[in-house]
């Protein structure tokens, strides 16, 4: 077995304290390809595996401007350009009867940008993933925290790695194999 | 964990009841959620309810076969009311999902925990309705297969577009993009709900059909900071959403220039109204819930209470806006406007009137009283009345303008046949059918947001 590649060093915690003791331990200890697995979201964790800051923002803002933009022309285009229609004698670019539209455009982009920018940065949809391989790894979506050290990480060494691991004091330390 | 006899009294004078009840863990959280779903026992009451349900629900299929072959001839429509159930259905359908928004979104930008285990089934709640709202705008069109190019801006071979000064398609925007934006913040709730129903399946069918829907959610710090994000922005957006569609709805009738519509507060009076029969509506649907399904201690009489609260807040938003439409009549001095208020309390449909007030103003003044808003049965029967009451009153906007307006000469009574009612009836059974199927296949209850409620949930520093 030792031949074999590994993905990385799954370590089980019972509480999301011992948890992000551990994360924070392993940090601190210069590791950083490394993730942790809890059943709701822990934001002590994603801090200390210093995973606090993301993109996501930035894709909706860029969404929310694509909507805005677009439904506006949309509705420019077809009032004033292809379609002109004298209604009561409204101007064809009467800008404020459009506003409630760019507006739900506005929304609607920025929403589908959301969803699948968060989705997308995620990887999701992955069929496969190797923490799945890891024994008990079904009760990473019940009652149990979970920290994972990759075989990636410069420093990682099987040995030493499992002896940090243990430090923290873990239900279990498992292989996690690809 | 104590036995629901003693979670579901009221507490002493003072003491708040608690948002879960004590002694649970995350495992019985999951256990609890995830075992309405994970067996085979379907219960009795649910095959009655779904039974009684599909039956309505071939009832509007029925109706509205029958109506595409007709046409809309077979309704009660005719000059001067060209609006009636459609309409008036289509505002009280799409009124009763604001709530669930309202929950799911603005009281978590707002940080009441008390929502987490009550926002689940209410966003179902909110696409369900808004699926029946939609029906009525496609059906009442005659031809909804022509209504594609009539409602959206798609390019035909006749050069026609929508007309993006109407109301009408700025409601078509507005709705849709709600339905849209309900539904991915629903599913996006339910995937780390799905990794859970997934890893605690029985049977490989279950768990791979599970497993497809949480697609490869692992519960990873990385993941859950997007997510985070994500859903925090969404309902960002939601917020001032929801704030948006009742208000575009109300400009369908206040741009027109029918006396008792054109009035600049219609906007935040239905906005009010909406989520005054949403709430109702939630609570229509949570107390049957978890007498059913024994979750008195995750739907606690806090939850309970609080909804009654907001539906009394909403309520008295609502009852001011009648008092403001009757002065305003006055206060104008305008004549059409007069015989609009004299038309509400003296016209044909007065009795109408008069038992919209008794439903939405008089009989929910009794939430002002802790007893009525501590027995969920009493608060149920409310509920009941509430929606009564604001069907009602959309149907008193919607007939009373249109039947009389300016010309005498004109006038004319409005009065729905057997198949507006067919539809109208056939439309809750649909709604109870989707409801139903909804909490026997997913957590009707926030599974990993519940988890977070629980003392052990906290990093001790």
């Amino acid at each position: 077995m030792t031949s074999q590649p590994i993905y990385g060093l799954m370590a089980e915690f019972e509480t999301p304290t011992e948890l992000v003791h551990a994360a924070k331990g392993a940090y601190s200890a210069g590791y950083r390809k490394m993730d942790t697995y809890t059943p709701y979201p822990l934001e002590e964790a994603a801090e200390a595996i210093g995973a606090h800051h993301n993109r996501v923002s930035l894709i909706v803002l860029v969404g929310a401007m694509l909507g805005m933009i677009g439904g506006y022309s949309l509705e420019y285009w077809v009032s004033a350009v292809s379609y002109p229609v004298n209604v009561g004698g409204k101007p064809f670019h009467s800008w404020p009867a459009f506003i409630p539209v760019t507006f739900e455009c506005a929304v609607l982009g920025a929403g589908l940008a959301a969803v699948f920018g968060m989705l997308a940065l995620n990887g999701l949809p992955q069929p496969y993933h190797p923490v799945f391989n890891s024994p008990n790894f079904d009760r990473a979506s019940r009652d149990r925290f979970y920290l994972c050290i990759e075989s990636q990480d410069p420093r990682f060494s099987l040995s030493d790695t499992r002896k940090l691991l243990e430090s923290f004091q873990p239900e279990e330390i498992t292989e996690v194999p690809y | 964990m104590a036995p629901i006899e003693q979670i579901d009294v009221r507490p002493p004078k003072g003491v708040r009841p608690p948002i879960i009840g004590p002694g649970q863990t995350f495992g019985t959280i999951t256990d609890r959620i995830a075992g309405i779903i994970l067996t085979k026992h379907t219960p009795a009451f649910w095959v009655l309810i779904v039974a009684v349900a599909a039956a309505l629900f071939g009832m509007l299929q029925t109706a509205v076969g029958y109506l595409l072959a007709k046409g809309t001839g077979i309704w009660g429509i005719n000059i001067p009311v060209g609006w009636g159930f459609a309409i008036v259905n289509f505002v009280w359908w799409i009124g009763i999902g604001h709530a669930g928004t309202l929950i799911s979104a603005i009281l978590l930008l707002f940080k009441q925990s008390w929502r987490t285990s009550i926002n689940r089934f209410a966003e179902a709640m909110t696409i369900f309705a808004v699926m029946q709202a939609g029906l009525f705008p496609l059906i009442h069109t005659g031809r909804p297969w022509l209504a594609a190019y009539w409602l959206f801006p798609i390019p035909n071979t006749m050069g026609v577009w929508p007309q993006f000064r109407s109301p009408l398609i700025w409601d078509v925007f507005a709705v849709s993009t709600y339905f849209t934006i309900s539904f991915l913040f629903w599913g996006i709730g339910l995937i780390p709900d799905f990794a859970t129903m997934r890893d605690s399946a029985k049977t490989l069918v279950v768990r791979r059909i599970y497993g497809m829907l949480a697609m490869g959610w692992r519960g990873s710090a990385k993941h859950w900071n997007r997510y985070e994000t994500a859903y925090m922005l969404l309902a960002g957006l939601a917020t001032p959403l929801v704030l948006s569609v009742h208000s575009v709805v109300s400009l369908d009738f206040a741009v027109s220039v029918v006396p008792g519509w054109h009035t600049t507060f219609f906007p935040p009076y239905f906005v009010a109204g909406a989520i005054y029969s949403g709430f109702a509506m939630v609570l229509m649907l949570a107390i049957p819930f978890r007498y059913l399904y024994g979750m008195q201690d995750f739907i606690t009489l806090r939850h309970l209470q609080n909804a009654a609260k907001v539906m009394l807040a909403t309520g008295m938003i609502v009852a001011y806006a009648y008092g403001l439409e009757m002065f305003m009549g006055w206060y104008s001095q305008d004549k059409y406007e007069l015989a609009m208020v004299n038309n509400r309390l003296h016209g044909p449909y007065s009795f109408y009137y008069y038992m919209l007030i008794l439903c939405n103003i008089l009989i929910p003044q009794s939430l002002w009283f802790n007893s009525v808003r501590s027995s969920p049965w009493k608060l149920f029967l409310v509920s009941v009345v509430v929606n009564t009451g604001m069907w009602l009153e959309r149907f008193v906007i919607v007939v009373m303008s249109l039947q009389r307006d300016y010309i005498p000469s004109s006038w004319g009574m409005y009065w729905f046949t057997k198949w507006d009612m067919m539809i109208f009836v056939g439309t809750m059974g649909f709604f109870t059918l989707l409801f139903f199927i909804f909490i026997r296949l997913m957590p009707a209850i926030s599974i990993f947001e519940m988890r977070t409620l629980i003392p052990q949930a906290k990093v001790k520093e």
